[in-house]
């Protein structure tokens, strides 16, 4: 049924026709509204055979989805920013454990300086901790990506987190389509796990494992990444055959037909990058883009296919990886290892920062004149940088940084353009 | 034929007392058919107190919940040494997440349980006093103050034993440990405010909390059974000797914990829903000072110059003890 639905309600009735038996969530912007419309389901009897458990922190939401999903309930939570972080080491257990837990991080930057709004740089700490991720365009794919992500951690035993981005998708109201709960049904059967806490059948679930056979531990987390390779187009056809709508996969290609130019990215930027491209298609560009929809595990050579024609890559990104550049370019990169091309990235909309069409275009233009750095940043006010800059070399104490560029700044509402 | 008196020369153990019983009020460790939910072959020290500690108490709650039981644990000595991979000594579903998340993970099994209508099954979360009353504490807290169905059970050996004898909050002042050695002008552990984490799950008005020692089984049992019979959070926190953190002989082990309760040290006592409902009055006082001697980890206090003004700060913390929870005997 079409709705005209927040993204955070539209997800938590996705989540909610999956039918997840252990729920349980601490608050953290922008992740609340999908935690809160969950709570009132499960209150109101709409989401039945449920619990739904207010823990004290991350840690704890996180640590009781691994002891309901051991004990062979549907478990799910949500959480973004600090609060992924406050539950790493819970993120990489549970990974460890091979439990299937569904996990919304409705994308957020990550402080200090403390910042509430989107940028990828959460779900990316997490990277390697061995979680299947996704990341959404739009928040019907947000919602369609939690069925098939419920659908994929059980069949391989393995988490995934579904990333959303925060405000632009969480807060943003769509026309979603509500799949129908028969279809659901039918899509995702009921969980039955390979290992579970039975009184009948006594095991011993987390036993330490010494260097004897760590590595195949290991090895055989991959594995399971390796197989989702295979798994995640298979999911998204049977979604696209039975929902008769396309989402997920692995990537997905825009009029990448002779584009000499290739824009790669993450999440719901994506929308605007294509708008961008259709407007310089329009003008003539040979330009196209293509989303990842699997940053983990990352799919190699779907992205090599897609791109290995192109003249020029730029990946934008973000989330910033200080010392080095772009994580999203690491795995670009490596998928064009030999072909010549090597990906330019620029690192964009980082704490909430706009990435307008405007920019955009800018930036595409200068990719095709080949006057783009390895590594640029997209909007960056370098005056306001080279203040700062100057202060430190002036004053030893120069006093808090965050501080000071602001007080440069002026007014912060102005900037949001 | 004239009654025959018999002279039992056994003394300070409740060995005798257990066989004169009658046989359903013998301890579940006396019973041939005790499941060992925490088999032999596992890798603790000789004299362990935790071992014995986690068998006695899971035994019990084994034969209370008729062998529908699940427990989770922390990280810690009684984690590493049951379950070297590939080997477990675990007789029961059984699981370890991290050091911080016992009380947490014991909450969604409890869940799950309830959700699949399994709720014959009981939960049991278990950790060492690090993972209890330190980096596990806000899970705890928050298991409490949920009234989730689940039994905690902390294994007080007063120290982070895994990892080599650091300092815990729940280490006693004086104590020499890896992190608070026996030099400078205040050898050992500092002399903090405490952190009594019985009284602090009262404070959650819980409706059980108990306090008991390996050298007490009768009264152990009788804690766990009590503790099964109740839905909701319950806490027991448990006193158990490490010979190799305490730098006391594996033989000795329930002599220490013995002289441990009878010195007023570590109180026995049961709680229902914040107020103390028992303690156990002491049959006879033992002064700290025999409890502390046959530890190497006090051993700085005695010797040629005995630290005579620790020692009496020792033992006021075990006659105040002795007077709050009302431990003299009759
Ligand atoms: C987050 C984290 N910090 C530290 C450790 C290291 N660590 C493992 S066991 C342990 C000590 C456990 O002490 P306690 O809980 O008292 O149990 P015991 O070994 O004394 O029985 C420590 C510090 C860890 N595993 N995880
Ligand atoms: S170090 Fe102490 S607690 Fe750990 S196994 Fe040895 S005796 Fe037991
Ligand atoms: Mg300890």
């Amino acid at each position: 049924m079409l709705q005209q639905l927040e993204g955070s309600r539209a997800i938590a009735q996705g989540i909610a026709l999956c039918k997840p038996e252990v729920v349980c969530a601490y608050p953290i912007t922008p992740q609340t509204h999908i935690v809160e419309a969950l709570a009132e389901m499960v209150r109101t009897g709409e989401l039945a055979n449920c619990e739904f458990i207010n823990v004290e922190s991350e840690f704890a939401a996180l640590s009781v989805a691994i002891g309901a999903s051991a004990a062979g309930a549907r478990s799910y939570t949500a959480t973004a920013s600090q609060g992924l972080l406050y539950m790493c080491e819970a993120v990489y257990n549970a990974a460890g454990l091979g439990l299937p837990i569904v996990m919304t991080i409705g994308n957020r930057a990550i402080g200090a300086p403390i910042n509430i709004w989107n940028d990828h740089s959460d779900s990316m700490a997490m990277r390697d901790a061995g979680w299947i991720q996704l990341y959404a365009e739009t928040n019907q794919e947000a919602l369609d990506l939690h069925i098939q992500a419920f659908k994929l951690a059980e069949a391989l035993s393995c988490p995934v987190m579904v990333c959303v981005d925060g405000f632009i998708l969480t807060h943003a109201y769509e026309r979603i389509e509500i799949p129908e709960a028969h279809d659901v049904d039918a899509f995702l059967p009921p969980y039955d796990p390979v290992q579970v806490l039975d009184c009948n059948d006594p095991v011993s679930i987390g036993a330490m494992v010494g260097p004897e056979a760590f590595a195949e531990v290991k090895y055989l987390q991959h594995r399971k990444q390796l197989a989702a390779l295979e798994l995640i187009p298979e999911i998204a056809s049977e979604f696209s055959a039975r929902f008769k709508r396309d989402s997920g996969g692995l990537v997905k290609p825009y009029r990448l037909e002779g584009a000499e130019t290739i824009v790669v990215a993450l999440g719901s930027m994506n929308g605007t990058i294509k708008d961008v491209i259709d407007e310089m298609r329009n003008e003539g560009h040979a330009i196209g883009s293509l989303a990842i929809v699997s940053f983990r595990p990352f799919p190699l050579q779907a992205v090599r296919a897609a791109l290995v024609d192109a003249k020029r890559i730029v990946i934008l990104e973000k989330s910033l990886s200080v010392g080095l550049g772009g994580p999203l370019s690491d795995g670009v990169r490596k998928s064009l290892s030999g072909t010549g091309l090597h990906g330019h990235t620029v690192i964009a909309g980082l704490g909430g920062r706009a990435i307008t069409r405007k920019s955009l275009k800018a930036l595409f233009v200068k990719a095709e004149m080949d006057e783009l750095e390895l590594l640029d940043f997209l909007d960056l006010d370098r005056d306001i940088v080279n203040v700062q800059l100057e202060r430190e070399k002036e004053t030893r104490r120069s006093g808090p940084v965050a501080e000071n560029v602001l007080k440069s700044i002026g007014t912060v509402a102005s900037r949001i353009a | 034929m004239p009654l025959q008196p018999i002279k039992f020369y056994q003394t300070g153990t409740f060995t005798v007392g257990n066989r004169l019983l009658d046989e359903s009020q013998r301890t579940v460790q006396a019973n041939m058919r005790r499941t060992n939910s925490l088999n032999s072959g596992h890798r603790a020290c000789q004299g362990c107190g935790e071992a014995l500690g986690a068998r006695y108490a899971l035994d019990a709650a084994m034969q209370a919940t008729k062998n529908r039981l699940i427990a989770a644990n922390a990280t810690g000595c009684l984690e590493v040494f049951s379950t070297p991979y590939p080997e477990t000594s675990w007789q029961i579903p059984w699981m370890h997440s991290l050091f911080g998340n016992a009380a947490s993970v014991a909450t969604g099994i409890a869940a799950a349980l309830k959700v699949k209508g399994k709720q014959d099954v009981r939960v049991i979360a278990q950790g060492g006093d690090g993972g209890t009353t330190d980096i596990g504490f806000a899970c705890l807290s928050g298991m409490f103050e949920r009234n989730d169905d689940v039994l905690y059970i902390c294994y007080d050996n007063e120290a982070y034993m895994n990892t080599g004898v650091q300092r815990s909050s729940a280490t006693p002042p004086a104590a020499r440990t890896a992190t608070t050695p026996a030099a400078g002008a205040h050898p050992g552990n500092s002399f903090g405010t405490g952190k009594n984490v019985p009284l602090i799950a009262m404070a959650h008005r819980i409706p059980f909390v108990a306090t008991a020692s390996v050298a007490n089984l009768h009264d152990l049992e009788a804690k766990v059974n009590k503790a099964m019979t109740i839905h909701g959070a319950r806490y027991i926190h448990i006193h158990v000797p490490c010979p190799l953190g305490w730098g006391s002989h594996p033989s000795d082990t329930l002599k220490v914990a013995r002289l441990a309760v009878e010195s007023g040290l570590f109180p026995l006592f049961e709680a229902e829903h914040g107020e103390i409902t028992a303690s156990l009055r002491l049959r006879k006082k033992a002064p700290v000072e025999a409890y502390l001697k046959l530890q190497r980890r006090f051993s700085h206090l005695f010797g040629e110059k005995p630290d005579r003004d620790t020692i009496a700060m020792i033992q006021a913390i075990a006659d105040r003890n002795i007077e709050k929870f009302g431990l003299e005997s009759p």
